[in-house]
């Protein structure tokens, strides 16, 4: 089944310098009751977004209408915890394409990748620049071009090259799905089990 | 050349590999629950295909189940929903389940290993991070999302980069009253919840070899929150005797053949590794987390560190948890009252962690402001409490032995910690919330849980046994 196919952007980036930003914080094991992928981007961040009346916490950046885009970027170790997709889901409802981090729990990324939303890791420094880029200006642009592998800064014209698997970026660049790929190779896997009996 | 036993395993697995590309790797068990799979069985009927291998899947209901009251139908609408898709997904695709009132049911890393399902040199996947328990048998087990759950159910394979190995060696002999938990909680405050990223562990030396299987489980489990794709152990003899009469593993002269080949799974004198860490026993007190994650943990008789002891890059994070805990830095953290004890998980919900806790309550009585939930692992693990009279013994202490689930480990049933309250658990995750909106969790061994219990507030459990 193909996929939304991830094509270059430019947008502006929402803030939140947090580390070990987990799972349970990006969608509690609470609102995990469903049986469909949709719906999650209404509690995504759900505990740090709202308050236990539920009425949105004024200081969190997402409720912030200063900030907005298909950008988030985040302090390291991002997604750390459990392997709920749900989280890859909440983050792509909710409208992200691209989470920027100086580094991703590994699940997560994996997870990320198969659904569309591009982790792209970039150094502590370059980190620290991007945060700096926004807290200056909130209207920063930033270009996400994964053809290319860069991430550029607009106000500063930096480009950063990030790296990606080769075969997830072709992936995401065509909307190729794993499972299809996985059933084409029926033969090979079959041909695998008879050879270990 | 020398192979790890990482390597070994990997290797044996490998369908195809790929230029530059993830490996496509064969798995021979894949466990499923009920919250990470129904996305990927609705994905399979609007492929319209089947399960590839619905033998080598199975099925049980954990994350979402009450732990009181199992007879009566669920309360909850949405839990209920889900548990009941699950069952119907089930029957649908000819995958054996183990649901709610079944004798096998119970959380699903405690079942596969209590069933023999969980056998070395295998691949073991399932839509959980904590599937690196199973990897205590010498196995490759790991965590996986739902897309690659419908992979696994497509296919029986899954395409996945081969991650960097890593050797933790612990040598020496533990000392009384430090367990299986304290060890995994003294390596994560060392290598930190991110160290282990990229890489999958092999817990090695004398020290790890001296634990039970329920030990190397307790370690194995808690390989994710140090960020790593998972842990294993190499099997040896304690492995092959808690194997053997297990209901599906190999019997009489195929399970003697099946331990023959299980005898070659050992990393090679010589095996590189990409990064290695050495622990000596004699080090590693009975521990305890007091921040929000599992790296932020310290000698239960020790004091939070000062701001001026952590890296100053570290010290914006350990703010931020001491403010969600109450805590302040460089304080003692024995003494500190708290008020719920959760005694259960995939990562200490096994029988050996009930008997430390009745060995310890024997004869004593629970603290007045200790709300205690001991949640068994599994049905098996229940009936085992009962017969070997452990259930008795929590009674006579004031404790109640609640049905087997996920529980209060991730709050997603009703067993949820009030806002703002201190729990003492034996999970694995200490996360903002995970224990329930505000719930303030301290993660510790079982024998720890069970000393707070009997005092109501926090000690070093050699203190009184």
């Amino acid at each position: 089944m193909s996929r939304e196919k991830f094509t270059s952007f430019v947008s502006t980036a929402v803030p939140m310098p947090v580390e070990n930003a987990d799972t349970d914080q990006i969608i509690p094991a609470r609102f995990l009751k469903a049986t469909s992928r949709e719906g999650f981007g209404d509690n995504l961040f759900r505990d740090w977004r709202y308050d236990s009346n539920n009425q949105p916490k004024p200081d969190f950046v997402l409720n912030n209408p200063n900030y907005s885009g298909q950008i988030l970027v985040s302090g390291k170790n991002f997604g750390s915890g459990s392997s709920r997709e749900h989280a890859a889901w909440a983050i792509y409802d909710y409208g992200f394409r691209v989470v920027v981090s100086s580094f991703f729990a590994d699940i997560f990324k994996g997870n990320s990748l198969n659904n569309g939303l591009l982790p792209v890791q970039v150094s502590p420094e370059d980190l620290e620049d991007i945060f700096n880029t926004i807290n200056i200006n909130n209207q920063a642009q930033f270009k996400v071009d994964l053809e290319n592998q860069t991430f550029t800064n607009a106000t500063t014209s930096k480009d950063i090259s990030f790296e990606i698997n080769p075969y997830k970026k072709e992936c995401l660049l065509n909307g190729y799905d794993d499972i299809d790929y996985l059933l084409n190779l029926k033969p090979e896997i079959e041909a695998f089990e008879q050879s270990r009996t | 050349m020398a192979k790890t036993l990482f390597d070994k395993i990997w290797d044996a697995h490998v369908v195809k590999s790929m230029k530059d590309g993830p490996d496509v790797l064969y798995i021979d068990k894949h466990l499923i629950h009920e919250v990470t799979s129904p996305q990927a069985f609705a994905g399979l009927e609007k492929r319209g295909i089947g399960v590839a291998r619905p033998e080598n899947t199975v099925a049980t209901a954990d994350h979402n189940v009450p732990t009181e009251n199992q007879h009566l139908p669920i309360q909850d609408q949405l839990s209920r929903f889900q548990v009941d898709k699950l069952t119907e997904n089930c029957k649908k695709f000819g995958v054996t389940l183990y649901g709610l009132n079944h004798p096998y049911q119970g959380i699903v890393h405690v079942i596969g290993p209590q069933l023999g399902h969980t056998q070395p040199g295998m691949t073991i996947v399932c839509g959980d991070s904590h599937t690196s328990t199973h990897g205590a048998f010498g196995a490759i087990a790991f965590g996986i999302g739902t897309s690659e759950v419908e992979m696994v159910l497509a296919t029986q394979c899954i395409m996945q980069p081969k991650p960097k190995k890593m050797r933790i060696t612990v040598d020496g002999v533990l000392s009384a009253g430090v367990t299986a938990k304290d060890v995994v909680l003294y390596i994560l405050a060392q290598v930190t919840a991110s160290g282990g990223t990229g890489h999958f562990i092999e817990f090695a030396g004398s020290a790890i070899k001296s634990l039970s299987m329920e030990g190397r489980m307790t370690v194995c489990n808690m390989s994710i929150e140090m960020g790593a794709r998972g842990g294993l152990i190499a099997p040896d003899e304690t492995t092959f005797d808690y194997i053997k009469g297990k209901e599906f593993a190999p019997q009489g002269a195929d399970f003697d053949t099946a331990v023959d080949e299980w005898k070659k799974l050992y990393s090679d004198d010589g095996a590189k590794f990409d990064t290695e860490f050495n622990f000596d026993a004699a080090d590693i007190e009975p521990m305890i987390t007091y921040g929000t994650n599992p790296g932020m943990g310290a000698k239960v008789k020790g004091k939070i560190p000062a701001y001026c002891e952590v890296p100053e890059s570290d010290r914006k994070t350990l703010e931020k948890s001491l403010a969600y805990m109450g805590f302040n830095a460089d304080e003692q953290i024995a003494g500190k009252a708290v008020d719920y004890v959760f005694v259960g998980s995939c990562t200490n919900g096994r029988i050996e962690d009930l008997r430390e806790v009745a060995n310890l309550v024997k004869g004593k009585k629970k603290a007045d402001n200790i709300t205690a939930w001991i949640v068994p692992g599994s049905k098996q693990v229940e009936q085992q409490a009962n017969e070997e009279g452990i259930t008795k013994i929590l009674e006579e202490a004031g404790f109640k032995l609640r049905q087997p689930g996920c529980s209060a480990c991730l709050a997603m049933n009703d067993d949820k910690i009030p806002a703002g309250k201190y729990a003492v658990s034996t999970s694995n995750r200490n996360f903002e919330g995970r224990q329930g909106p505000g719930a303030r969790t301290l993660l510790a061994s079982p024998l720890t849980a069970a000393a707070v219990a009997i005092t109501g507030k926090i000690i070093d459990p050699r203190e009184i046994i």
